[in-house]
């Protein structure tokens, strides 16, 4: 009995591992070995190129433009729809007016698709007849053209993602404050705590779990959401704000370069391998004290 | 002094909220006025159904809906049945390798399928199934943050409740259909949830390999409805998203007290 | 006794039975499968539906199966993947500028090959030549233009009559442009701009409309092997550094990029008073107008100008000599001069053969509405379109150059440069 023990182990974990490896573990390494190759003309054969595809990426630079754009764009969207979220969290766990509807404000974006939302900031951004330049307009302050000018296309994305981001995220803050012991805030309280300081040494460190997963989250979505470039800037002006992932989208599905695309996918690969080690470092370490 | 702050903080929630769900309003205005102010407000506008009706006969919603409902369920059945098992394996069954085994199911946590398309595009023209739904949900059947929140739940169940189980003859699987699934029931609902809106408001994949509304999700029939070809038109495709976000509205506000108590119990915290 | 459900499956069987004789019976039957470039349920695709209806029925042994597979990106893709899955396609509507690549693939026979009579032949000579320019590689017809379109320029009348101008005399050239879009600007108190001379979109095809002013400039943007673009001749850098200007000089248009999507509701809603735009806004612009509009040729400068656009029919090799002769004759059809009038005229692409003007139709719809005449009329200065190997690599490469200009991060010489030498080394290859 105990001996079949570790083949029913395995049997059970097979169908979830091999649509693992299927989709997940050997994509990436096919990854690898496609993008050592020319890309097919006609019905000839790829012919192997060696590292030509990585010094091509080296010498262009959009893809640098696209890096240094999407990193930009995790390190502002992270923090800011994380501090929103716990914001929004604190908010709709007191007591505040309003609460079912708050509730209801935050979580929109979650419900609507981020690809058919993109037509709608499209109306709020756009300069002459957008909803955003009519409200600058009331103050007296010129337009922007946020999305035809080099420097805001990029923030424009990132505005619209926090709104994205912030609502999901908020859903988890929510469900860890309701799940927080009311005991330990009310002995805080009759100690004469602020309500700063009980913020800060209680209900932060109480929420670290919590963080770290919507951390996690929130790093991924930053590489891996692009829907709504494919509305509002498909990654222009001048790819002022394009993002990895559109970037080898339309290297694979519009130039038709699958090999390219691949190897631009290397990159993102190893960044969020990367990104992965340093994670499980950081919760190793939680996990040690506690 | 305490007061003030309290009615700044209270302001603020409140701007932000109206900030929030100003996407969703304006799609009500525009949706449901003359097109002439759809960049215009006004009090007194006329109300009118054109849109939705435009919008409609425009795109073919019902088979659109039939195709996101067929492939988020399809998703999730598979993701259910497949992370319990390999949950379970992982929270109480001990075997060799299975460190490794649960790293390489952590590594999905950070591959995810999204950064994969070109080459799992590749793979599903290799076993002709572009096109499918069940293409569609290939790559996401196995989930790593299913498997992984299922395991943590699977460990929180007393071992003593499985060896009662076992001592009356329950098999394995018995077990954990009996004992541990009940259990983990607001684990399942919380992870159902995020699934659901995660694959109902999916894109980039579902754009890359569906290519006939026999297969096309919602999303991508909304982005080739309101590609800018000739010009984008807010009032209709305004229209086309209310029909679409409709059924998930309605499980949101049905849910909506559940949703954040599961959340709550399962641990996602 | 044989009970009903046995009697129901009987039956069943024999209606199966009848039905495959009688498939059998009308042996001849050629299906096809055309990949079509419009989103599904959109307006366009009733036409065509009703057009492939229409032709089903003069060709009983002929069973077209349309795919609507939204815009030009996706058509090609999916009619791509499909051929290399094995689906059948015969025949599809793809951007005219496909041409290379799709020979590059070896995916599309050239229409030279398919004609066997005389009037075949004749028949690929009816459609206007600037239409054929994209179509055409080294004298051998690949592409047979259908849903076609120019760039034209629309204005607001009554704004022009509003600052004094003469509403029937839109901007002849360059000059008048800048000047008349200057007059045209209209300032609020505090200084800001409420309503601009002209737009010229920059996002989406900024290629394209850069195509009309080098072409009005006297300068094409490649030659038609597709495998040399001139990018960075004087013409060009002069082309691009009056776009500039228009924004930055003459202050006639927005700074930064304009977006193709909104430009008609900006057109619209009186934001600005012209808009270089496609023909196939016309009927759009004209059913939500309420304001007096005009069409006219885009300004010249050295001479009138403007590159062509849209799709045109092509024959996929993958196919049985029958499904290419049954797929000729959908072609043929859908391009006769009368279907391609009422095209036209329910759509505002152009009618694609001299022919077609002739018809009954066109007549009574051009002389009742004037500006569908004007995209026609302005094809004797058309030009093709930015067509080359590895097209959507080096259109990007125009386009960044482009937009980097109008945003100012370049000056036109070194991005137009810029462009040249990495679209001369991406060619090098053909």
């Amino acid at each position: 009995m105990k001996r079949l023990s570790w083949l029913h182990a395995w049997l059970m974990l097979l169908p979830a591992l091999a649509m693992l490896m299927a989709f997940t573990h050997i994509p990436a390494l096919t990854t690898i070995w496609h993008s050592l190759f020319y890309p097919a003309r006609g019905s000839e054969p790829e012919e192997f190129a060696g590292l030509d595809n990585y010094r091509m990426m080296l010498d262009d630079d959009v893809f640098w433009q696209a890096l240094s754009n999407n990193l930009w764009y995790a390190l502002v969207t992270v923090p800011a729809s994380m501090v929103l979220a716990l914001a929004m969290a604190l908010w709709v766990n007191g007591k505040i007016r309003g609460r079912g509807a708050l509730r209801l404000a935050y979580f929109t974006p979650t419900m609507l698709p981020m690809i058919a939302v993109a037509n709608i900031w499209l109306f709020f951004y756009s300069p002459e007849i957008g909803l955003f330049n009519k409200v600058l307009g009331w103050f007296g302050v010129a337009g922007i053209n946020w999305l035809g000018d080099t420097d805001w296309a990029l923030p424009s994305l990132m505005l619209m993602t926090i709104w994205k981001e912030a609502g999901f995220f908020m859903i988890f803050y929510l469900a860890a404050l309701q799940a927080l012991d009311r005991d330990i805030y009310d002995a805080a309280a009759l100690e004469g705590a602020s309500r700063w300081y009980r913020f800060r040494r209680l209900t932060l460190p109480l929420l670290m779990p919590t963080t770290l997963f919507v951390l996690v989250n929130a790093v991924l979505n930053a590489f891996k959401l692009v829907d709504h470039l494919f509305i509002l800037t498909k990654g222009g002006p001048n790819n002022a704000s394009n993002l990895l992932l559109y970037y080898i989208y339309e290297n694979a599905f519009s130039f038709f370069d699958a090999n390219y695309a691949a190897t631009l996918t290397v990159v993102l690969l190893a960044m969020l391998i990367l990104l992965a080690l340093l994670q499980f470092g950081v919760l190793e370490r939680r996990i040690h004290y506690r | 002094m305490a007061r003030f702050t309290h009615a700044l903080s209270t302001s603020a929630a409140w701007l932000l909220g109206l900030l929030w769900i100003l996407p969703l309003l304006y799609a009500f205005w525009a949706a449901t006025h003359p097109a002439e102010y759809a960049t215009r407000f006004d009090l007194f506008a006329p109300l009118t159904g054109e849109h939705f009706v435009t919008a409609w006969n425009q795109a073919p919603f019902m088979r659109y809906m039939l195709n996101t409902v067929i492939i988020t369920g399809l998703i999730l059945t598979f993701q259910l049945i497949l992370c319990t098992l390999a949950g379970y394996a992982l929270a109480r069954m001990p075997f060799r390798g299975r460190g490794l085994v649960f790293a390489l199911v952590l590594l999905q946590l950070m591959v995810m399928p999204e950064i994969l398309i070109v080459e799992n595009y590749r793979t599903l023209s290799m076993i002709d199934l572009i096109d499918t739904h069940i293409g569609v949900g290939l790559p996401y059947m196995a989930s790593a943050f299913g498997i992984f929140l299922l395991r943590q739940t699977f460990k929180t169940v007393p071992q003593e409740l499985e060896d009662a189980a076992r001592l009356e003859g329950c098999s394995r699987l018995g077990v954990l259909w009996k004992v541990y699934v009940p259990l983990a029931k607001p684990t399942y609902l919380a992870y159902g949830l995020v699934s659901i809106s995660h694959h109902w408001n999916n894109f980039l994949w579902p754009l890359v390999v569906t290519n006939t509304e026999s297969s096309r999700p919602l999303t991508v029939g909304m982005a080739i409805f309101g590609a800018p070809e000739s010009g984008v038109d807010w009032p209709v495709i305004c229209a086309g998203t209310l029909i679409a976000i409709g059924p998930l509205l309605a499980i949101f506000l049905l849910f909506q007290r559940r949703f954040v108590q599961s959340f709550m119990y399962a641990g996602l915290k | 006794m044989l009970d009903k459900g046995k009697l129901h499956k009987g039956k069943r069987l024999l209606a199966i039975a009848v039905t495959s004789l009688a498939a059998t019976a009308a042996q001849a039957q050629t299906e096809l499968t055309m990949y079509y470039p419009v989103s599904v349920g959109g307006p366009l695709t009733q036409v065509v539906d009703g057009m492939i209806e229409q032709f089903e029925q003069q060709n009983p042994d002929i069973d077209v199966n349309a795919i609507y597979a939204g815009n030009y990106n996706d058509a090609r893709m999916k009619a791509l993947a499909a051929l290399k899955s094995g689906e059948p396609a015969q025949l599809s509507v793809m951007f005219s500028i496909d041409v290379h690549e799709l020979k590059d693939l070896d995916a599309i026979v050239s229409f030279d090959d398919v004609v066997e009579t005389d009037e075949e032949r004749q028949w690929l000579d009816s459609f206007y030549p600037a239409l054929m320019e994209n179509g055409k590689v080294d004298g051998t017809t690949w592409g047979i233009p259908f849903q076609r379109s120019t760039i034209v320029m629309y204005y607001n009348k009554d704004m022009f009559r509003e600052v004094g101008l003469d509403p029937e005399h839109p901007p002849k050239n360059w000059d008048e442009l800048a000047a008349m879009g200057q007059k045209l600007v209209k300032k609020d108190a505090d200084g800001n701009v409420e309503r601009w001379g002209a737009m010229i979109p920059s996002t989406g095809y900024p290629y394209w409309m850069f195509g009309a002013l080098a072409k009005q400039n006297g300068a094409d943007l490649m030659n038609s092997a597709g495998n040399e673009t001139y990018f960075n001749k004087p013409e060009m850098v002069e082309a691009l550094q009056y776009w500039k200007d228009l924004g930055s000089k003459y202050n006639v248009m927005p700074e930064g990029t304009i977006e193709w999507g909104t430009l008609r509701q900006n057109f619209l809603e009186g934001k600005t008073a012209m808009m270089w735009h496609s023909t196939g806004n016309l009927t759009a612009v004209k059913n939500a107008a309420d304001f007096d509009f005009g069409v006219a040729f885009l300004p010249a400068h050295k001479n009138f100008g403007s590159p062509t656009g849209g799709g045109n029919f092509y024959l996929f090799k993958d196919a049985t000599p029958d499904e290419r002769r049954a797929a000729l004759k959908l072609v043929r059809f859908m391009t006769s001069p009368e279907q391609a009038a009422l095209w036209s005229k329910d759509t505002g692409y152009m009618g694609v053969s001299p022919a077609a003007y002739e018809t009954d139709i066109l007549k009574q719809y051009v002389s009742e509405f004037p500006p569908a005449a004007v995209a026609r009329d302005q094809l004797e200065y058309a030009t093709a379109e930015l067509s080359t190997h590895q097209s959507g690599r080096v259109r990007k490469l125009l386009d960044d150059a482009i937009q980097s200009v109008l945003n100012g991060q370049a000056e036109p010489q070194e991005a137009l440069d810029s462009a040249q030498n990495q679209a001369k080394r991406i060619l090098s290859r053909y």
